[in-house]
């Protein structure tokens, strides 16, 4: 079937939902797992039936499931994920040096160049990799030689949230880590560099020269252009043009540069979406009003987007791994609530509709165009 | 020829489920018969709940599973304590459970 199916995490299971490419008429499937957390389910771009999911809960603690038949029917794959060597200890609350502690996946990533291949990023923050789709499980260790004995944890836990892979460069990874900041490898994750120069937080860091300790909540990548990404920081919106040597900020005219996801649309590498929310004492959009603002100049000049979407008393968050596109050519866009509501756009973000209203708390979002 | 047990464990409904079996599974236990015996033994036969009970490595319980047999709390009893005689006569189960916490 030609069309586009999404992936959707929440509290309390996963659900598939699909539709043909006038993305009008969705059929909802799940939840699979009922009662577990999924804090991401993804697919390979090789296999698109291959999907990964990560399953936990705090009483039975983290599986990973796999699927070959596109989420129809799924198999347990190894759920140990074992640091390499003695980790060590990372900066608590209090500043005393705490233990490493694996807690849970939040982040599955495969690779682009086999189906096998699959990346996962993890509290406490570490980088592991399966070549066997998923039986086995190594630690990237390297990641935490960047200085991780000064990585401490944000209120969500000190999570590898997010990974972006090279399109044009099997050995070039970014990273991303609640609160440690963004990292990248050029070698396949042997050593890592942390790319976090241009990033201001007044607030988290008093050093205005930390190279480590910046709150990054997610970043996005064109994969045309794989040298400049967007971030959303704690605060503030933030681009870099040479691959994160030198971040600048894109907030521009938004009506708060704080929230969590940031996505850019399939074929405009210009065009970049960000879902505001009013601080981080207050994880709610501004003014009751929710509200996806576009950039289709790279950053600095956004525009709110609302037909369809709740304009009054609307009090959810929209949290990091929770936006996706499609890759249709009017460039759909999706994103999931903490109030369990999936909204999706199929002209770029002008209307939206609300394809699920009544879903558990909404983890991650990802999207698969089906040809 | 070594004596072995039938043992009757049940575990909960999440673990059921992964393993795809039912609410009771019988074990037969070879040798002395603990908590880290039937453990192993149900690992072993339900590969997929490896880390779900017990820590991969260190084979310490999870914190909100709890182990209970014949009215009796044994979640802070040695792993290689012997279980108590009803639960090796196969007159009483084994229960693994998941703790109560939350709202």
């Amino acid at each position: 079937m030609s069309g586009v199916r999404v992936l959707v995490g929440t509290q309390k299971g996963a659900f598939i939902l699909t539709s043909d490419e006038a993305r009008k008429a969705w059929q909802i499937d799940g939840p699979h797992f009922g009662g577990w957390e999924i804090y991401h389910i993804n697919g390979s771009q090789l296999n698109p039936d291959r999907l990964y999911a990560s399953q936990s809960t705090g009483w039975f603690g983290q599986l990973i499931q796999r699927s070959d038949d596109g989420g129809k029917t799924w198999e347990p794959v190894n759920n140990e994920f074992t640091y390499v060597g003695d980790p060590g200890t990372h900066q608590w609350y209090d500043g005393t040096q705490h233990p490493w502690e694996f807690k849970r996946v939040w982040h599955l990533e495969p690779s682009l160049s086999d189906p096998d291949t699959v990346y996962a990023g993890v509290e406490d923050a570490a980088l592991f990799k399966s070549t066997d789709g998923g039986q086995s499980w190594q630690e990237l260790a390297g990641l935490r030689d960047v200085k991780g004995k000064l990585w401490q944890p944000g209120a969500g836990g000190m999570c590898l949230h997010t990974i972006l892979l090279d399109p044009n460069n099997e050995k070039r990874i970014f990273v991303a880590i609640s609160a440690a900041g963004a990292f990248r490898t050029d070698d396949g994750g042997e050593t890592w560099l942390p790319i976090n120069k241009g990033l201001i937080s007044p607030w988290e860091l008093p050093d205005k020269d930390a190279d480590v300790g910046h709150c990054v909540h997610n970043l996005a990548m064109h994969p045309s252009r794989p040298d400049v990404l967007f971030m959303q920081k704690h605060w503030d919106v933030m681009r870099t043009d040479n691959a994160g040597d030198l971040w600048h900020e894109i907030s521009g005219n938004l009506p708060s540069d704080f929230g969590f996801p940031i996505s850019v649309h399939a074929h405009e590498p210009d065009t970049v979406y960000v879902i505001p929310i009013k601080s981080d004492s207050e994880h709610f959009p501004p003014d009751g009003k929710l509200r996806v603002y576009r950039s289709r100049s790279g950053g600095n000049e956004w525009e709110a987007l609302t037909n369809g979407l709740p304009q009054s008393d609307c009090y959810m968050n929209v949290l990091r791994d929770a936006m996706d596109v499609d890759q249709l050519d009017s460039g759909g866009i999706y994103f999931g609530t903490t109030g369990g509501q999936l909204y999706g756009s199929a002209d770029g973000g002008d209307t939206w509709s609300t394809i699920a209203p009544n879903l558990p708390k909404i983890l991650s979002v990802e999207v698969q165009t089906l040809k | 020829m070594t004596d072995s047990k039938t043992i009757r464990v049940v575990i909960p409904h999440h673990l059921r489920n992964l393993a795809r079996t039912g609410k009771e599974v019988q074990l037969e236990i070879a040798g002395a018969v603990t908590p880290a015996a039937i453990l192993d033994e149900l690992e072993a036969r339900y590969p997929m709940l490896k880390g779900t009970i017990r820590d991969h490595q260190t084979k310490k319980r999870r914190a909100f599973i709890r182990f209970f047999a014949c009215e009796q709390d044994l979640s802070h009893a040695p792993a290689d304590a012997p279980v108590p005689d009803e639960v090796l006569a196969g007159k009483e189960p084994f229960l693994i459970v998941g703790a109560m916490a939350g709202g």
